[in-house]
């Protein structure tokens, strides 16, 4: 157990949520006979489901500083929709359309940011009210009518990357060199960061657990490179796809990494401690929930590049989504806990779900009942942990040899006059 | 003194929790109508003790045998235990804010009428309660409005509702000030003449000399001794004496201050009230504070000395009118709190849980948490410098914790203080206003607290103690400034000063220091 934990390093509560999201695949691929684990699946799995992964990353920060945003479907359809109305009928080039798009998504962040932050109308309120006056723009704007979007769309929505170079990879070789690239990124990471904690530390811990950590990381990617790369011709691991990775990696470095970062959490953790410790509560309100709104504009455009137009009732309902994949990454509704790696597994838990069940012929209807449970299962079991203060599964499974370290130190600071009084 | 029939037996109450035995065969005895203290240090095993009495921990969770008013009993929860006649009221007070006096008195015990709620008998016996606690309100007023004194005397009119005939007070007094204090203890006094039977939990010896007719005294889940006393003739030193396990010859540490210039100078301070506008809350305020010296606010609760400091940390309280701050010799503004910590000021709260700590954070996290700027490597947050910061106070100030990576809510009062205090001495202030800085923290800790603040002073830094206890402010500071309704109405060297002298320069009212 305890080399176990040497090896996944900490947080278990995750590794337990990305047990079950592999033990899912594992059980969906055996029910389908085949059909879960391969090339095309996965590129689909990832391109159809990249738009509400992005949206989780900004739900988690909004539900971490202790808010709610309702508007995200409805934002995300309102810029799609005013990128296709500009790219139409302004004759501007798709770039353009695509950052005025951008620049709406920010308009409308900074709009409801200033309701939440300035004036402290509740994010529950703000939201609800922009996710019925967006909604109502959409239908307004377009008429009630489907607007076709450039084809250049496609490539964000559901683009691959270029074939190139020999053939004798028998892969897409741009995903090749993206796998390896990111195994010797993480090796890279994972060595510096021990060579450092090592260096500080006065005993050297031991190496094996990270040379054990990154063999492990290299075989799930080396894994997952060849099967995005390895599907039919002119396919790869998805554009929309590496877009998620690169926003998660930006996302998960402001979250963890940064000032700003510890202030959202500071923030959802205790709002008058973190304001008497010189956070700007209100900035970190705003520029959060301004955030989210980006974030839905860029899920918006990414997403009508894939439908190849941008419809009336686009985003209907993606809020639910995202806010499921951060509750079941373990976000407390509270406030202040929850990351976007553990969001991600959230989301993809909810992604592989859905896509199992339709392979096994699951009806929408009966995929909903089953979500709404797991949802439901995923919460309850951080309620039964909090209440039990127990750490996870993992650790009920394997409890811990020596009992718990009493803090029995002796107060040798305290003043002894008479030692034995 | 009450008859000697004992109305409370606990014999040899065992208590486990996972890993730890909280209580450890204590037994003890309570006689009809006196007033019983409980001593002890923070985690000795006093409250488990208290829940396992009140019914929180059921019977058959703990072991040991409850005898009360001359037959076991078998508590299943509270419900039984206040249909037996036990109430237990807790530290945090445990009234809804937004209901009125009469609703909370009767919430969960509703007098009901054909189905529906008699407020009017409901009223006419919340009457007669306030009566008997000595308040004077109407009963329709909302919790909010009320003063935490008179909070806790609503309190003990809703454990009087219940026909109470032992009430248990966890630390009554420790949200109080001298004169509610006192309001309480005599209320006690009463409740004892009327045949009720009064259970303590105390850290304040002083109450337990002035009030108590026997002292038991726990440690490490252990009844030390327990015996009767005669009023206000109780062995102070005795009782710390076997709390702690040693005797406490002197319980704030030697220390002679090395004073330099003045660094630190507030002139005509006036803050407005946040909602009242108008009202002064920081009424012409001037007082300086020099290197190396350990400066006290005494004064009342509600005197205005947490507003005045907060409203100095960046104005992080009421509205700002006019008045100016000097640091080292310079004029400062400091319009928000990130100005007040960058231009060297630190404010360590006199509410840890609300606003000292976000109790979801590790050490590691709190520690650092007012100068992140202190462990950025190329803009991003270096988790081995982190790491090495926390365990340098860690150790430092023995702050007893297996790691810095536990969450700051495991940690007991004191060592809780002491991550706060790590956290604002790692910005490295110039100035250091602690609010309160031992409140809930038992004997042994609040030694170690005075000499940090101590070792503070003589690294140069200039530090105001704000604090209720006046023996607290006479043994570890150098100079007290009093503080009456806002004004600042005298100050004096600590070591001509004496505590009659002190309470009357807290109570002088505005129109007197005129």
């Amino acid at each position: 157990m305890k080399s176990l934990k040497q090896v996944l390093g900490g947080d278990l509560r995750q590794f337990t949520m990305v047990g079950a999201l592999i033990a899912l695949l594992i059980a969906f691929e055996i029910a389908s006979g085949g059909r879960m684990l391969t090339s095309s699946n996965f590129q689909n799995l990832l391109s159809g489901n990249a738009y509400v992964l992005i949206l989780a990353i900004g739900m988690v920060m909004v539900i971490v500083i202790g808010q709610i945003d309702l508007s995200v479907g409805s934002v995300a359809g309102v810029v799609g929709m005013i990128v296709a109305l500009t790219a139409r009928d302004l004759n501007v080039p798709w770039w353009v359309a695509l950052f005025i798009g951008l620049g709406v998504g920010m308009l409308i962040g900074a709009w409801q940011g200033m309701w939440v932050a300035r004036i402290g109308i509740p994010g529950f309120i703000t939201t609800l009210a922009g996710m019925l006056i967006f909604r109502g723009v959409v239908i307004w704007i377009s008429g009630s009518i489907s607007v076709p979007v450039p084809d250049e769309f496609r490539t964000l929505g559901s683009g691959y990357l270029p074939e190139w170079g020999p053939t004798f990879t028998q892969m897409n070789n741009s995903t090749l060199l993206l796998g390896i690239l990111a195994i010797v990124a993480l090796g890279w990471t994972q060595f510096r960061k021990y060579s450092r904690l090592s260096s500080m530390a006065s005993e050297k811990p031991p190496l094996w657990p990270v040379v054990v950590r990154v063999v492990l990381i290299a075989l799930v990617i080396g894994y997952l490179t060849w099967l995005f790369g390895s599907g039919r011709p002119g396919t790869s691991f998805p554009i929309p796809g590496l877009i998620l990775v690169a926003l998660v990696l930006v996302y998960s470095t402001i979250t963890q990494r940064t000032r700003f970062g510890r202030h959202i959490y500071a923030v959802g953790g205790n709002r008058a401690a973190a304001a008497l410790s010189g956070v700007d509560t209100k900035r970190v309100t705003f520029i959060v929930m301004a955030n989210m709104s980006f974030l839905a504009a860029i899920a918006g455009i990414m997403f009508v590049g894939r439908a190849t137009a941008a419809g009336p009732s686009d985003g209907t309902a993606w809020e639910l989504d995202a806010i499921a994949a951060v509750f079941i990454g373990g976000a407390a509704v509270s406030g202040g806990i929850g990351t976007v790696t553990a969001s991600m597994v959230g989301g993809l838990v909810m992604a592989v779900l859905n896509s199992g069940l339709s392979l096994m012929g699951v009806g929408a209807d009966r995929t909903a009942v089953i979500k709404g449970l797991v949802l439901l299962a995923a919460v309850a079991f951080d309620v039964y942990n909090k209440e039990q203060g127990r750490p996870s599964i993992l650790g009920r499974l394997f409890p811990k040899k020596e009992p718990v370290a009493t803090a029995a130190e002796p107060a040798g600071s305290a003043p002894v006059a008479g030692k034995k009084g | 003194m009450g008859d000697a029939r004992p109305i409370l037996e606990m014999q040899h109450i065992t208590k486990d929790f996972p890993g730890v035995r909280a209580l450890d065969g204590v037994t003890m005895s309570v006689r009809t109508a006196d007033i019983h203290a409980i001593c002890g240090e923070n985690g000795a095993g006093k409250s488990t003790l208290m829940k396992v009495l009140s019914g929180v921990y059921p019977h058959g969770t703990y072991g040991g045998a409850i005898v009360f008013d001359g037959q076991e009993v078998e508590f299943k929860g509270i419900k039984s235990s206040e249909r037996a006649g036990i109430v237990i009221i807790h530290q945090e007070l445990a009234l809804i804010p937004e209901l009125s006096i009469v609703e909370n008195i009767f919430l969960g015990n509703e007098i009901v009428k054909n189905g529906l709620i008699d407020w009017d008998e409901a009223r006419r016996r919340t009457l007669d309660l306030l009566a008997r606690v000595g308040l004077s309100i109407d009963p329709s007023t909302p919790i909010k409005t009320l003063g935490v004194g008179q909070q806790q005397l609503v309190e003990i009119a809703k454990a009087l509702s219940k026909d109470v005939r032992l009430l248990i007070l966890d630390e009554p007094t420790s949200a109080l000030n001298e004169d509610d204090s006192e309001n309480l203890l005599n209320l006690m006094l009463g409740l004892k003449a009327k045949g009720i039977t009064c259970l303590m939990i105390s850290h304040k010896l002083n109450e337990i000399a002035a009030v108590s007719d026997a002292v038991t005294v726990i440690r490490d889940g252990k009844t030390v001794e327990t015996y009767p006393v005669e009023a206000g003739a109780v062995d102070e030193d005795r009782i710390i004496r076997s709390m702690v396990g040693r005797s406490l010859e002197n319980r704030y540490p030697e220390h002679t201050p090395t004073i330099g210039e003045t660094i630190f100078e507030v002139r005509n301070w006036r803050v407005e009230h946040p909602t009242l506008p108008g009202r002064l809350i920081c009424n012409d305020s001037n007082f300086t504070v020099k290197r190396g010296e350990i400066v006290g606010f005494a004064g009342l609760m509600g005197a205005g000395r947490t507003e005045l400091a907060r409203s100095i940390f960046g104005r992080s309280y009421g509205i700002f009118v006019s008045g100016e701050i000097f640091l080292r010799g310079e004029k400062v503004v400091l319009p928000n709190v990130r100005a007040a910590i960058r231009n060297g000021i630190a404010y360590v709260p006199e509410d840890r849980k609300t606003l000292g700590l976000n109790l979801l954070d590790s050490i590691k996290v709190t520690t650092v948490s007012a100068n992140l700027d202190g462990i950025l490597r190329r803009g991003l947050i270096d988790d081995a410098m982190e790491y090495e910061v926390a365990e340098g106070y860690r150790k430092s100030m023995r702050t007893k914790a297996p790691s810095v990576d536990v969450g700051v809510k495991t940690l007991s009062g004191g060592n809780q203080q002491k991550v706060v205090l790590a956290k604002w001495m790692f910005p490295d202030p110039d100035v250091l206003i602690l609010d309160e800085p031992t409140r809930g923290i038992d004997v042994g800790a609040k030694y170690e607290i005075y000499r940090l603040i101590q070792e503070l002073s003589d690294e140069g830094k200039a530090v105001v103690v704000i604090s209720s206890e006046l023996p607290e402010l006479m043994g570890i500071t150098d100079r007290i400034y009093t503080i009456c309704e806002g004004r600042i109405t005298g100050v004096v060297d600590t070591a001509e000063a004496n505590q009659e002298q002190l309470m009357r320069m807290m109570t002088t009212t505005a129109s007197m220091a005129r």
